[in-house]
């Protein structure tokens, strides 16, 4: 089925802001194709647009920060930038209760761990937002022998906001760009994972547990 | 004015006519369970909406504004993500009290919710002890609480819940303290009584002094009773981190948020039920056509107009104070509050033997 | 009797050089807990403070660890140089119990060369997990390859060295936190800890009863890096230390290689460096505000310092354009010159900022809670102040005058009229006024200054690469949260030998467990907030 380009638009619409502003469209048109390649119920498909509207209209951050980038990071929830705005001021302390999560700053070798666990905490559907240089790549420490080359390697990463910090206009921008990403998913069969049983849960938990020792 | 009464016993009848007096009081019951649920609803959605804005005004920012027309939309989109949002099992927990301990919280919240009268007839639980039958409901929030700490297997949980236990339980007996002063003054428990009392003058301003202070103990012991800052220590993010709900998450997480936001709304609503007239409008004694123009606005837009004053007012104060230590609270509640709600009950009865209030 | 004297009289076997500055002492490791004892006891001069604690990889020579001292009294300055010749075994004993400062930094030290400290209670790597292998400031590691994704195990064991009779370091271990003690892990990912630390804190009730501090969560290797660095590429990595300080910082190791060159630079240069530091210092202390009132539970006092922080960094950005790291100091001057805006915009500030500080007065400072919270809490003394080195407001919070704006000029700062903000009352609600009230201070050097930036030279003329004269360099600014200080080894080559930051955040946390015993638990945060450390500084 061929989704026409008005339809496109409109899925990845972000309120006052021109379509063609933003610099991926080609990205998400991609996605949105493949997504759309064997069709959609027509009703799982209405469902699967009011879900995500919800979805992507209510994206609750970690308080989450190791360096410079969050100061940027309260700077964006601060009086002049307010990400309240985009309804994105509810930053969670709790993993649990986080939708995305902003790596702000350098993460080392010793961090990288915590960092993993506290993803894995969150509660699904969960992004991450890979906010700076050091994150992407290293940055001014890729050289370091005790940083991470880029979360990537730890974590899938659904925006990269490159910067050293990234100004707080960069930081909404990446929080609109995952916005759009998250209204463009399909959530039924694809964001919500199947859901596993009490026992399946268990022994995967004790798999994960003799795994690390 | 407008009683309610009228139209809740045309339906009756109208029910009576066709169907059997148990299958009609059954729907009926059935019917005023639906419309709570929907007015607590719609209440939470209210609610959050302008704490958000709220504090958003007072920190100089603007809140949210982009889903819908001023961000109307926002609470929606919590709430639909909030629904789809997968609650995490936690492994070493008390699965069965964990999973009981939101909805203790959610019910002791909604049976209180139930108590209000909002307009002239239109009260659902109201009988001669609904004071009373109130403040007990609403102290069994405090049980979800120290069970959600307890059965989540986690420290600051824990920690949270212990310091919720001790503070609720601690400023309880403020609001009774407070309550009992008025009623005192009323002679009544019953809500709907004590609001028809206030159809000459607010209890506010009929017992004078001492229901001033009744009022001001009130009003702190209630948002203390909320947990709400500058009380808010079983969840004070910068050190517990999400204290007692810290593990839950999803829907489960969304009940205790709920209850919180609509606990702000019952405590206001009391008070403007018990000092603040409920759904009687401003009467002033003597001038009639005044009175009469007040009659003129719906009980409903007076009882919620009071209460959301009092929560703008609790909010305002949340807004501006910093949070105090765990001792501290205990000390105000158990050094200053207390002895100072004996005295006032004193106070007021002499008021009331040798017929000193208005 | 002169230090030398004494020494000379004392110890006819160690080393002196003279210095304008300062005297360079040179001794082996064997005599150095004597030598420490002299000078921490001598009447004379007593040296109280320890400014710095360097560890050393001399190569062919050994080990070595360079400790900066200073007489808190007569102002002394003196750099004591122990040798430790044995690369094998590297042992030195311990001063922690004379400058309590060195109980985290000997512990760095450790976790860097792999020298061990004998007597010191609590021999653990600092920073890198203990299934690191290898130390890696050695100049001969080698890092292993991949990434240990293991999740850390809670280890409360810990390891102290003695010599045993025939002088032979022998290791014991023990417990720091017993199997009954109800311990709460506080960090890394948590509200209050202002980024990654990580406290293990055991309580009873709401009670402290030991605090056990984790760190190296954000150590990124800085001091390693700058090792492979030419002194233009370093100076980068200097803001990403303290991000609230990055133009002082930066400052300091500009002036640190500018001096050991014998650069002179153009007053206009040292203007705008000196109102370009205070202007950040404001920039940090109003952030100070926002997050310490956002600690203490006031959120909107928090979103108040930062609107006015944000108008302070658009002044910075206009000339530097950056608002965090700004890269603007360079070595032999300042990158650009200023904005044409920028004496108007500063007057503006200038103009605004007293009536912002009423408000931050009536919303917070006088009130009635946030008073009850504070005052009384966190008791640090004048002597513990000194011991740990707590520089900057917090050691002026206890009556400690250690501006290095005042102890040792830099800049214009000899030329301006200012008042060091000292405070008796110790507690943090004295740190936090002290904060306060540095912002006035530092307006009013901005007001001075601000109309009278001479014409000259923004930028000294410097030859492409850099090459610093052979010799150890000590220079220290006044940074936003204390001495932030550069030390720097130079072997006359491109790149230096040794790169060592004086972290202003290290002595900060290691005080926090000595004035948070007996202390409630929501007291811990605003003991870590009117310390106000910033962590990627402390594990650089």
């Amino acid at each position: 089925m061929e989704i026409g380009k008005s339809k496109k638009k409109e899925l990845v619409k972000i309120k006052s802001i021109p379509y063609d502003e933003f610099k991926n469209n080609d990205y998400l048109e991609e996605m949105v194709r493949e997504l759309n390649e064997n069709g959609t119920n027509v009703i799982v498909g209405v469902l699967d647009e009011a879900i995500n509207w919800g979805r992507g209209n209510s994206l609750w951050p970690l308080t989450f920060a190791t360096s410079c980038c969050g100061i940027e990071f309260m700077a964006v929830g601060a009086a002049r930038y307010d990400m309240a705005r985009f309804g994105l001021e509810v930053a969670r302390a709790s993993p649990r209760q986080a939708d995305f999560i902003m790596v702000a700053g350098t993460i080392t070798d010793k961090m990288a761990p915590v960092l993993k666990r506290l993803y894995d905490q969150m509660a699904d559907p969960k992004y991450v937002i890979a906010v700076g240089g050091c994150t992407i790549s290293g940055g001014p420490f890729k050289h370091s022998y005790h940083v991470v080359k880029g979360i990537d390697q730890i974590l899938p990463v659904d925006v990269f906001i490159p910067g050293c910090p990234p100004r707080p206009e960069a930081m909404l921008y990446g929080m609109m760009q995952l916005q759009r990403k998250v209204k463009l998913q399909r959530f039924f069969g694809d964001v919500n994972k199947k859901e596993v049983s009490e026992r399946e849960y268990e022994e995967m938990m004790k798999r994960d547990m003799t795994a690390n020792s | 004015m407008f009683d309610f009464s009228k139209v809740t016993s045309g339906i009756h009848t109208w029910l009576s006519e066709y169907l059997s007096q148990g299958l009609a009081i059954f729907i009926e019951c059935v019917a005023v369970g639906v419309a709570i649920l929907a007015l607590y609803a719609i209440i939470a959605i209210i609610m959050i909406y302008m704490e958000r804005k709220v504090c958003a005004a007072f920190q100089c920012r603007i809140g949210p504004v982009r889903v819908g027309p001023f961000g109307v939309f926002q609470l929606i989109a919590d709430v639909i993500k909030m629904l789809i949002k997968e609650i995490v099992i936690i492994s070493h927990s008390d699965k069965f009290l964990y999973n009981l301990a939101p909805y203790i919280v959610i019910i002791g919240s909604v049976l209180a919710f139930a108590c209000l009268p909002l307009s002239q007839g239109l009260e659902i639980l109201d009988f001669n002890i609904g004071v009373f039958f109130f403040l007990a409901v609403s102290s069994i929030g405090v049980i979800g609480i120290l069970l959600a700490g307890w059965s989540s297997n986690n420290k600051f949980s824990l920690i949270g819940a212990m310091r919720s236990g001790a503070q609720m339980i601690s400023y309880e007996l403020s609001i009774g303290l407070s309550v009992l002063t008025i009623i005192a003054l009323t002679g009544t428990m019953q809500f709907s009584e004590i609001v028809a009392m206030q159809s000459s003058g607010w209890l506010l301003f009929k017992g004078h002094i001492p229901a001033v202070i009744a009022f001001v103990v009130y009003l702190i012991a209630a948002n203390a009773e909320c947990n709400r800052g500058p009380f808010d220590l079983p969840e004070a993010e910068s050190e517990l981190t999400a204290g007692f709900h810290t593990e839950y998450s999803g829907m489960h997480f969304g009940l205790f948020y709920v209850a919180e936001f609509v606990n702000l709304f019952i405590v206001s609503a009391f008070a403007a039920t018990v000092f603040l007239g409920g759904w009687m409008p401003f009467h002033i004694s003597g001038l009639d056509g005044f009175n009469r123009v007040m009659d003129y606005i719906p009980g409903a837009l007076w009882f919620f107009g009071k209460s959301f004053f009092l929560v703008w007012v609790l909010m305002w104060i949340k807004w501006t104070f910093p949070r105090l230590r765990v001792d501290q609270i205990l000390q105000m509640e158990w050094k200053y509050l207390v002895p100072i709600g004996l005295v006032n009950l004193t106070i007021m009865a002499l008021c009331v033997v040798f017929g000193w209030h208005f | 009797m002169s230090v030398q004297n004494k020494i000379n009289q004392q110890f006819p076997t160690a080393q002196i050089e003279e210095k304008p500055d300062r005297l360079i002492i040179s001794i082996n490791a064997e005599s150095l807990r004597e030598f420490a004892l002299m000078l921490y006891n001598e009447k004379d001069f007593r040296f109280d403070f320890m400014r710095s604690l360097t560890g050393m990889d001399w190569g062919e020579a050994g080990f070595g660890v360079v400790y900066h001292l200073e007489s808190t009294d007569n102002k002394h300055q003196l750099e004591l140089k122990a040798i430790i010749p044995d690369r094998e075994k590297p042992f030195i004993d311990t001063v922690s119990d004379l400058w309590k400062t060195a109980l985290l930094n000997e512990r760095e030290v450790y976790d860097y060369f792999g020298i061990v400290f004998i007597g010191h209670p609590d021999m653990r790597r600092l920073y890198l997990r203990k299934e690191w292998e290898g130390f890696p400031l050695r100049k001969d590691y080698v890092r292993a390859e991949g990434l240990d994704m293991s999740n850390e195990e809670p280890d409360d064991t810990t390891v102290t060295w003695y010599r045993d009779e025939k002088g032979i370091p022998q290791a014991r271990r023990y417990n720091l936190f017993e199997k009954e003690e109800y311990v709460v892990n506080i960090g890394p990912q948590h509200p209050a800890t202002h980024g990654v630390l990580r406290f293990r804190v055991s309580l009873e009730g709401e009670f402290l009863k030991k605090l056990d501090v984790y760190c190296g969560y954000i150590h990124r290797g800085v001091e390693k890096l700058c090792e492979g660095m030419t002194y233009q590429q370093t100076i980068g990595l200097t803001d990403r230390l303290d991000y609230l300080s990055s133009l002082q910082n930066r400052h300091a190791l500009c002036m640190c290689v500018e001096k050991a060159m014998g650069l002179e630079l153009s007053e206009r240069i040292q203007y705008i460096r000196t109102i370009m530091d205070e202007l950040q210092r404001i920039n940090s202390h109003l952030l100070f505000f926002a997050t310490f009132c956002m600690d203490l539970g006031a959120l909107t006092s928090f979103f108040y310092g930062f609107r006015d922080r944000e108008k302070v960094l658009d002044i910075l950005e206009e000339t530097t354009g950056g608002r965090l790291t700004m890269h603007y100091n360079v070595i032999g001057g300042v990158e650009d010159d200023i904005h044409p805006n920028f004496v108007k915009r500063v007057k503006e500030l200038l103009a605004y900022l007293p009536a912002a500080l009423e408000e931050y007065r009536k919303v917070f400072t006088e009130n009635v809670i946030a008073k009850n919270r504070l005052i009384g809490v966190g008791h640090l003394s004048r002597e513990n102040a000194i011991s740990f080195g707590t520089t900057g407001p917090t050691g002026r919070g206890s009556g400690w005058a250690c501006d290095v704006r005042k102890r040792i000029p830099y800049g214009v700062y000899d030329k301006v009229d200012f008042k060091e903000v000292i405070r008796g009352e110790c507690d943090s609600y004295a740190r936090y006024l002290v904060r306060m009230d540095e912002i006035k201070e530092s307006m009013r050097i901005i007001e001075t200054l601000i109309d009278n930036i001479p014409e000259g030279n923004f930028r000294e003329k410097t030859k492409a690469v850099i090459r610093v004269p052979e010799g150890s360099y000590y220079t220290a600014v006044e940074a936003s949260r204390g001495e932030f200080g550069v030390y720097l080894e130079s072997n006359g080559e491109k790149l230096p030998y040794r790169l060592k930051f004086r972290s202003t955040g290290l002595p900060l946390v290691a005080c926090v467990d000595t004035i948070s015993r007996g202390e409630k638990i929501a007291d811990l945060i605003a003991i870590g907030g009117s310390l106000d450390y910033v962590v990627p500084d402390i594990d650089r």
